[in-house]
């Protein structure tokens, strides 16, 4: 019933706001479904801590301690995220920067865009994965390039094809698991694409395929989680499309296309053990990780500078499942949190800043703590966060996959300390001047609605100093699974 | 068993086609051509996948060919030459790379898509299984025309055509998805054309052109 909600009220919503268009209320009524939304989830989650793990409607769809706190997250983020697009897009509408009729495609795609994001993380079917990513894919196109410039279509295209093409990889990958699969399940109804009975089976699965369709399934799934050397859709996307979007891209999209990843690395590791696995994802978080640090210091653009960000974070969590064990999955497990919601809450602070400036251009965005004190010390505290500053939450994740590194590939070690050295640089160095430089511009005597960000920086500070039992037994026990 | 021998026989000439195919749309310059070799690709699985559905007994496989004709061979042919006509990009035609040497490359990767497939190909137990070389060649050859090209259409047309690629290795590797995933595949696929036609009139009217050089702003100083 929770899961029907789950799914069914983005869908809903979506039809809804469609037919509602660019009425006045729409942001108001696309927020409310969010709400709604994160309620369902809530109750969801509430449910698994009582009755464990659901398997529901003929399999198709579950719920386990590693897709429940996504779930949970991702309705968070989509609600804060619609909290915030409501007044901001506004003030867009007011400089013009699209016509008011866009704004029925907004929130319509905003909405599915939800939806196909919670279908992936709830289905047990590899295939229904597959098509829900390549409908979250196809939803936010026109959602990056809404504003029409030529730089946005410019952006939204080069996502389209890149993550088509990628997408169509993991679609191969996944009828390689299929044909695998088939071979001990059998053809008759779905078996050998559920996630569940391939779990169960995982040790019997033809290694040679396996090891192909993993391939595969990480070329594909990866280009979306924005691993180098397949990552360049992802700083134009986010620089170009409007500041909410970048938030969920960031906060929600990579995660999720992420956690398809570590599901396909599971059965893989099962069935061709973990050496191939755990070395192909360690090598491709590194060089993310490595060389988003490395493009932090040429950028110009506050929307492009922690898109590369992001990469960085993503290649971290990465290399850390690539590690495995216990303690590496938990501390990728808290940092996809904590990432997500540091760096939605950045967007957040980075959209108002542009905003406030009429720029997206670092050099001409100065002085934010004096002209919005509210605005410089969150998009501050947000820089501080994902750089991983304690007592933020982010510090205790590197903190663990460090440690774990040290005692495991001891050779790493150097190189994750130089990323974070170059990244803590490269962001500081610019985030610095944009909060306390120079600027002439009157102070706003309003502050922008700021909620959201404040929001999200107070659950990450929680984290980093108290993890819930809950929240840390979901997390050890989605550790012990990945393997 | 010879009716089974003669229906090898001819998949084996129908796969050899896609192939041909996939080179042909390599080196067309012509858009519409183009469109008329995507059209010849979705017939071609339209049929192959009738006969191993037809040999097979499976009432599953009936509906995808049926889906394959519908969607393939017949509407996303017309859909983008009707796009292509209100595009008034009918006479265009694109300068391409060097088509040698696209041609040895494609070869290359022709070679590559067999020895990937070589384990598949052991395992497998249909009818097809000698055909997954080719299927991951047509996948592969489709992704180089999208590197090849500069005209926003063309680059679509590699899209689908990667996407027949993909039909035809589950087809042959597998006897095709479940039902339910190919429908839900084949509605993205109509979703994605419907965008993309959007798209394309955005283009169109920021740059006055499909050509995709004027796309090419964003990057690192």
């Amino acid at each position: 019933m929770e899961i029907l909600l789950v799914l069914g009220l983005p869908l809903a919503g979506s039809l809804a706001l469609a037919f509602l268009g660019a009425r006045r209320h729409a942001p108001e009524v696309n927020a409310g479904f969010s709400l709604a939304t994160l309620i369902a989830a809530a109750l969801l989650a509430l449910r698994v801590v009582h009755n464990g793990p659901l398997l529901v409607w003929g399999e198709q769809f579950f719920v386990d301690s590693f897709n429940i706190f996504l779930v949970a997250l991702t309705a968070l983020v989509g609600f804060t995220t619609a909290v915030f697009s409501r007044p901001y897009m506004r003030t867009e509408q007011i400089h013009r920067k699209f016509s008011p009729r866009r704004l029925r495609l907004y929130h319509s795609m905003y909405q599915l865009f939800m939806g196909a994001m919670l279908m992936a993380l709830l289905t047990n079917n590899m295939g229904l994965l597959w098509v829900a990513m390549e409908a979250a894919t196809l939803s936010t196109v026109l959602l990056v390039s809404l504003y029409k410039t030529k730089a946005s279509l410019e952006a939204a295209w080069k996502y389209f094809i890149l993550c088509g093409v990628g997408i169509a990889q993991a679609l191969f990958g996944t009828i390689l698991l299929y044909f695998a699969a088939a071979r001990t399940l059998g053809h008759e109804g779905m078996s050998a694409l559920l996630w569940t009975h391939l779990y169960n089976v995982r040790t019997e699965l033809e290694p040679t395929v396996v090891g192909l369709a993993f391939t595969f399934l990480l070329v594909g799934y990866g280009t979306k989680v924005g691993l180098a050397p397949l990552h360049n859709w992802l700083p134009d996307a986010h620089s170009e499309g409007p500041a909410p979007v970048s938030a969920v891209l960031s906060g929600l999209l990579l995660n999720v296309a992420l956690y398809a990843v570590i599901r396909a690395k599971t059965l893989a590791v099962g069935s061709i053990g973990p050496q191939l696995p755990g070395r192909v994802l360690m090598a491709f978080g590194l060089v993310s990780a490595l060389l988003g640090a490395l493009f932090l210091w040429r950028q110009r653009d506050i929307k492009r500078l922690f898109g590369y960000s992001s990469i960085e974070h993503m290649g971290l969590i990465t290399f850390a499942f690539g590690i495995g064990g216990p303690i590496a999955n938990f501390a990728a497990l808290l940092h996809m949190t904590v990432h997500s919601l540091t760096k939605s809450s950045i967007f957040f602070s980075a959209g108002h800043a542009a905003q406030t400036a009429g720029t997206q251009q670092m050099d001409e965005i100065r002085g934010l703590v004096r002209v919005s004190p509210a605005l410089g010390w969150g998009l501050l505290l947000g820089s501080l966060a994902i750089l991983g500053m304690p007592p933020f939450g982010v510090f205790a994740s590197e903190f663990l996959i460090l440690t774990t590194a040290v005692r495991e590939y001891p050779w790493a070690t150097p190189i994750l300390l130089l990323v974070l050295a170059i990244a803590f640089a490269g962001i500081f160095s610019k985030v610095q001047p944009m909060a306390f430089g120079e600027n002439s511009a009157p102070r706003l005597t309003r502050s922008p609605a700021l909620a959201p960000v404040y929001v999200h920086l107070a659950i990450v500070l929680m984290l980093g100093i108290y993890i819930p039992p809950v929240l840390a037994g979901w997390y050890h026990a989605a550790a012990q699974m990945i393997g | 068993m010879l009716k089974s021998y003669f229906v090898v026989e001819l998949l084996k000439l129908l796969a050899a086609g896609m192939l041909l195919i996939s080179f042909a749309m390599l080196a067309t310059r012509r858009i519409q051509r183009l469109i008329t070799l995507f059209a010849w690709q979705g017939a071609i699985l339209f049929l192959s996948t009738f006969l191993v559905a037809h040999d097979a007994g499976l009432t599953e496989l009936y509906f995808s060919a049926a889906l394959t004709l519908l969607l393939k061979a017949v509407a996303l042919p017309l859909i983008l030459h009707r796009l292509v006509r209100r595009l008034d990009a009918q006479r265009e035609s694109e300068r391409l790379v060097h088509i040698p040497a696209t041609m040895v490359a494609g070869l290359l990767l022709v070679i590559l898509a067999f020895g990937l497939a070589q384990p598949i190909s052991l395992l497998a137990t249909t009818i097809m299984r000698h055909t997954v070389g080719i299927a991951l060649a047509v996948i592969l050859l489709s992704f180089l025309m999208m590197i090849t090209r500069r005209k926003a259409v063309s680059q679509v047309i590699g899209f689908l055509a990667m996407e027949n690629g993909l039909f035809f290795a589950a087809t042959s590797a597998t006897y095709g998805m479940p039902m339910v995933i190919e429908l839900g595949i084949a509605l993205d696929l109509l979703v994605a054309v419907f965008i993309l036609g959007i798209f394309f009139f955005q283009i169109r009217e920021q740059f006055d052109s499909l050509d995709l050089h004027h796309l090419e702003s964003l990057k690192e100083e």
